[in-house]
């Protein structure tokens, strides 16, 4: 099996809007040799096939092509080798890796790894719905590229599954590929936030069921949290949301994973378990805007550039952050006193369940670190700030840091927090 | 080379005509392809391999357990044979990782020695007992409470889809012609067999019947009522490859009157399976899962390897077994009918498939079909789909002949353009993303399409011009 051998400075695996923000800025502070891979045809991640406003600056959003076309520009401007139908198959080495293309096999060894492969929606298998196994069941991304880059055709009736804001991204794609949007279903018990002209009927606290239909899709059966049970006719259903990073090739790696987020483990400088190998963007936590995960990418070069210039990290021995329900998962998720502050400041978090005036608990072995009265409710498939001050606080061989949240409405047990639902 | 997908049939008189292109219809094509003689394989559906035999547990059964004496016991061994050879020869994905049967209870325990009896008396001397110890070693990853195993060495892994469309790819490579789409609707015998099809009349000198789950239906427009199939549903789950570590062996259960029970197995393409349940049903297209199902597997799950199920899972699909109510095979000759029904093959038919189909082979011969010379066929050498490799993707010398090898489209299973291509060109296309997936594992992999389900769509559509 001949590989052809090669070694690089940087080697960024993934090239959607955190790799290249990563790589770019890397190479701009002359990292030397900062090569991307991207194992899709176009580079851009996700973006590339959103063609909806929505990306980049809240005053002046762009189309998803348009923000991946800049992050493309800037990063071949800066000095990337960015190459794209490359895929990173598996590891050889800390930091080397295989990766197959149409020029063949390599095998490249890099000062600093980034990884940044994205996350993607679980599917229907993953999300254990049963009933029959029909044509017509798709996740938006799946949805998005069929009728953006392919300009395949999809049913006649749909139902949305979901409450991120990725549903509406979902509605809006079928409304323009000619289908009727006859219900958006969630478990959730509020809907995503609806501007007018995406007005679709929405059935809150309510799981799919089944599906049934053989050949095609031919509906769904939802039951609502009293056990009740309808069926809706439809012949195509978007699973949206429900995000699982794209972690294989961490995980071969073998870098430790964060059991909230399934994504790698990473502390305040992104770096996760393996030394020299950091990961970014929606690896970390799941679908989070672009301009997030690009700036993720940007703030990680900056600790990149810290280890490529020899600088000693602070001592190992971090300490793990633990969420409680109704809190999902926490990013990022190790912490060291002596360690950066994260980017802008702040952790993020998401819950379960919907929490007017959250309070924020923060303790280590039953000590509390910190209290934070969040400014605005608290929603599922909503980003959740928590602000990093009290990290110098935490003792870094004690054990977890534990995260909860309560409502303001009542006071607070002692110790851990008590989970209320309102 | 003849496959045809719609229209009239031709008017042709077929020497045999083999109803049903299962594992086990196929295979008995190809057994008679060997011979010169005019046959016809009809399949009511758009693919080969796509009943039963595409939604199996996919292990080469040893028979250990069988019932010693049965006809089945003796194919299932003759078939692992014969199909652990056919395997290496032909490409089919096979990896010999043995059999672990898990006591969780003293009950069991103290059965595992009359076990490996059986297994003698069935003609298997190569299995061990193993103790706690030994066994906590060999799988580390075993829930608590296991007490002990019995080793079965030769229960290997194999690929049911690759099996099935080898048989038939061969068999239409040396003459025979496949009918698809062709759902055989009646019988009338008289001087020869006239089938009344979806797709029009078809005239056959002998007749097989392989049609699985419906066997007892064209058995009854021959005038027998030997059995009747009732369907036992089996749904199994599929986890993420990521969980292909944590599970080295099959691991099985110690078998109850109920059945195999629940067990779990790597794949050949390097997921791990566990399932299946056993559910006696009346509808014979009942191949959904249910919450119950998945339920049970996952307590029954958390039991034998407590990490799996906290890994992501890749697919759940459901199979039908053709229970009969018997404990053997009901395979039996009409010769004065010049027929041959090939019933009630349960839950070993992968295994023993080539054994079947050399002895439906004999049961021809015996009521009166003149075989001839038999010669032997060209290998096919299909492609590889299994992850013991090496896969396109990881072949360099492949790459540099062809960078469509180079250039990987579905992700998550690592399938290349130039494997897409090439299944599409085959000598039996995909008809669906469902068939090319059972070619090629594009659309098999843990997103489901969620990366590559456009463009491996584009492709198909490109590929059927
Ligand atoms: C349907 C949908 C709509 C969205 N709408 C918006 C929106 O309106 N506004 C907004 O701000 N955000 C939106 N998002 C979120 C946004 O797309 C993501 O935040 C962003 O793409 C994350 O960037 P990333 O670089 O982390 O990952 P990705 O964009 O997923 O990029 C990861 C890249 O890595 C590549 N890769 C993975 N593994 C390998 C490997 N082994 N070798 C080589 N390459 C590899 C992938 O091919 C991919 O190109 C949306 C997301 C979806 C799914
Ligand atoms: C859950 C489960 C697990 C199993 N595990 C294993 C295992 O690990 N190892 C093993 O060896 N075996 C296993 N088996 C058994 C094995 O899958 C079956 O024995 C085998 O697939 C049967 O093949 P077949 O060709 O007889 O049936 P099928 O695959 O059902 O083929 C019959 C074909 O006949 C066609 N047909 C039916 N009626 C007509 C008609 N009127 N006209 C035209 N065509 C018709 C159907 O469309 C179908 O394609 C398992 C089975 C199940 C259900």
């Amino acid at each position: 099996m001949s590989r052809t051998e090669r070694t690089v400075d940087v080697l960024v695996v993934g090239a959607g809007p955190a790799g290249l923000a990563a790589a770019a800025r890397l190479a701009a502070a002359g990292a030397g040799r900062v090569e991307v891979l991207e194992r899709e045809q176009q580079p851009g991640g996700i973006p590339r096939h959103s063609h909806h406003r929505g990306f980049g600056p809240r005053h002046q959003p762009l189309d998803g092509p348009r923000f991946a076309g800049r992050l493309v520009d800037a990063a071949v401007a800066a000095g990337c080798v960015l190459r794209t139908g490359v895929t990173a198959t598996g590891w050889a080495g800390p930091r080397t890796l295989d990766t197959t293309g149409p020029q063949g096999l390599e095998r490249i060894t890099a000062r600093a790894v980034v990884l940044a492969t994205g996350a993607r929606e679980r599917p229907r298998s993953a999300r254990l719905i049963p009933g029959t196994r029909p044509a017509g069941v798709l996740t938006t991304g799946e949805l998005l590229q069929t009728v953006r880059l392919h300009g395949g055709r999809v049913g006649g009736r749909a139902v949305v599954v979901g409450s991120e804001p990725v549903a509406l991204h979902a509605v809006r794609t079928l409304r323009r590929a000619g289908a009727q949007v006859v219900a958006l279903v969630t478990e959730a018990p509020c809907a995503p936030v609806q501007s007018p002209r995406h007005r679709v009927p929405v059935i809150t606290d309510t799981a799919v069921a089944e599906l049934t239909g053989r050949g095609r899709l031919a509906g769904v059966r939802l039951r609502d949290r009293d056990g009740g049970s309808t069926h809706l006719d439809c012949d195509t259903v978007v699973l949206t949301g429900d995000w699982i990073p794209d972690h294989e090739l961490a995980r071969l790696g073998g870098t430790a994973l964060d059991p909230g987020t399934r994504g790698p483990a990473v502390d305040t400088a992104f770096r996760t378990s393996l030394p020299g190998v950091f990961a970014v963007g929606n690896l970390l936590h799941g679908g989070e805007p672009g301009a997030i995960a690009a700036a993720e990418g940007r703030s990680a070069a900056t600790h990149v550039l810290r280890r490529l210039a020899g600088a000693r990290p602070w001592r190992h021995g971090q300490v793990p952050l633990a969420v409680e329900r109704p809190l999902l998962w926490i990013a990022p998720n190790r912490v060291h006193p002596d360690g950066p502050p994260p980017m802008e400041e702040r952790f993020t978090l998401r819950t379960a369940e919907r929490i007017a005036r959250p309070v924020l608990l923060v303790s280590q072995d039953g000590r509390e670190l910190d209290r934070q009265h969040l400014p605005r409710t608290a929603l599922p498939g909503r980003a959740v700030h928590l602000r990093a001050g009290w990290i110098a606080r935490a003792d870094p061989e004690g054990g977890p840091v534990r995260v909860g949240v309560m409502s303001d409405s009542r006071q607070p047990g002692a110790g851990a927090a008590r989970i209320l639902t309102v | 080379m003849t496959v045809t997908t719609g229209g009239a049939l031709p008017d042709q008189l077929y020497d045999v005509a083999v109803v049903g292109a299962g594992v086990v219809g196929s295979a008995i094509a190809r057994e008679l392809a060997r011979y010169p003689l005019r046959i016809a394989l009809v399949e009511a559906g758009e693919d080969v391999g796509d009943g039963t035999s595409k939604a199996n547990t996919a292990i080469l059964h040893t028979g250990f357990d069988a019932v010693p004496g049965s006809l089945e016991s003796r194919l299932v061994r003759e078939g692992r044979r014969r199909l652990a050879a056919y395997a290496q020869q032909n490409g089919v994905p096979l990896e010999p990782v043995g059999a672990l049967l898990v006591a969780w209870d003293d009950g069991q325990l103290a059965a595992l020695p009359a076990l490996a009896a059986k297994a003698v008396r069935n003609g298997h001397h190569g299995t061990r007992l193993l103790d706690a110890a030994e066994l906590a070693r060999r799988e580390p990853h075993l829930g608590p409470g296991a007490l002990g195993a019995l080793e079965v060495p030769d229960e290997w892994i194999i690929c049911p889809w690759t099996t099935t469309i080898a048989y038939a790819t061969q068999a239409v490579r040396a003459g025979v012609t496949l009918h698809l789409n062709c759902r055989v609707q009646s019988v009338t015998s008289g001087g020869h067999h006239e089938l009344s099809t979806s797709r029009g009349l078809l005239r056959t000198r002998y007749l097989v019947n392989a049609a699985g789950l419906h066997a007892d239906e064209l058995d009854h427009h021959l005038g027998h009522e030997d059995f009747t199939v009732t369907p036992r549903r089996g749904q199994l789950i599929v986890y993420d490859k990521l969980a292909r570590p944590l599970v080295r062996h099959i691991l099985l259960p110690v078998p109850t009157a109920l059945g195999k029970g629940v067990l779990v197995a790597p794949t050949v393409y390097g997921n791990v399976i566990l399932g299946p349940t056993a559910e006696d049903l009346d509808d014979k297209q009942a191949t959904g899962s249910t919450a119950e199902g998945l339920e049970t597997l996952r307590d029954k799950g958390r039991r034998i390897v407590p990490a799996l199920v906290d890994e992501e899972v890749t697919a759940v699909y459901a199979g039908l077994r053709a229970a009969t109510g018997h404990e053997d095979y009901r395979i039996r000759a009409h010769a004065r009918q010049r027929y041959v029904t090939v019933g009630g093959i349960r839950s070993t038919g992968l295994t023993a498939s080539m054994a079947i189909a050399a002895y439906v082979t004999g049961l021809l011969g015996d009521a009166g079909l003149h075989l001839g010379l038999a010669r032997d066929l060209e290998p096919v050498n299909m492609p590889c789909i299994g992850e013991a490799g090496p896969r396109p993707y990881q072949r360099a010398d492949l790459i540099a002949a062809d960078p469509a090898y180079g250039t990987i489209v579905c992700h998550c299973e690592r399938v290349t353009r130039g494997e897409i291509r090439d299944a599409m060109s085959s000598t039996l296309p995909p008809a669906s993303l469902d068939a090319l997936r059972r070619r090629t594992r594009a659309g098999a992999g843990r997103c489901q399409g969620f990366h590559c389900g456009a463009v491996v769509r584009a492709l198909f559509e490109e590929g059927r011009g």
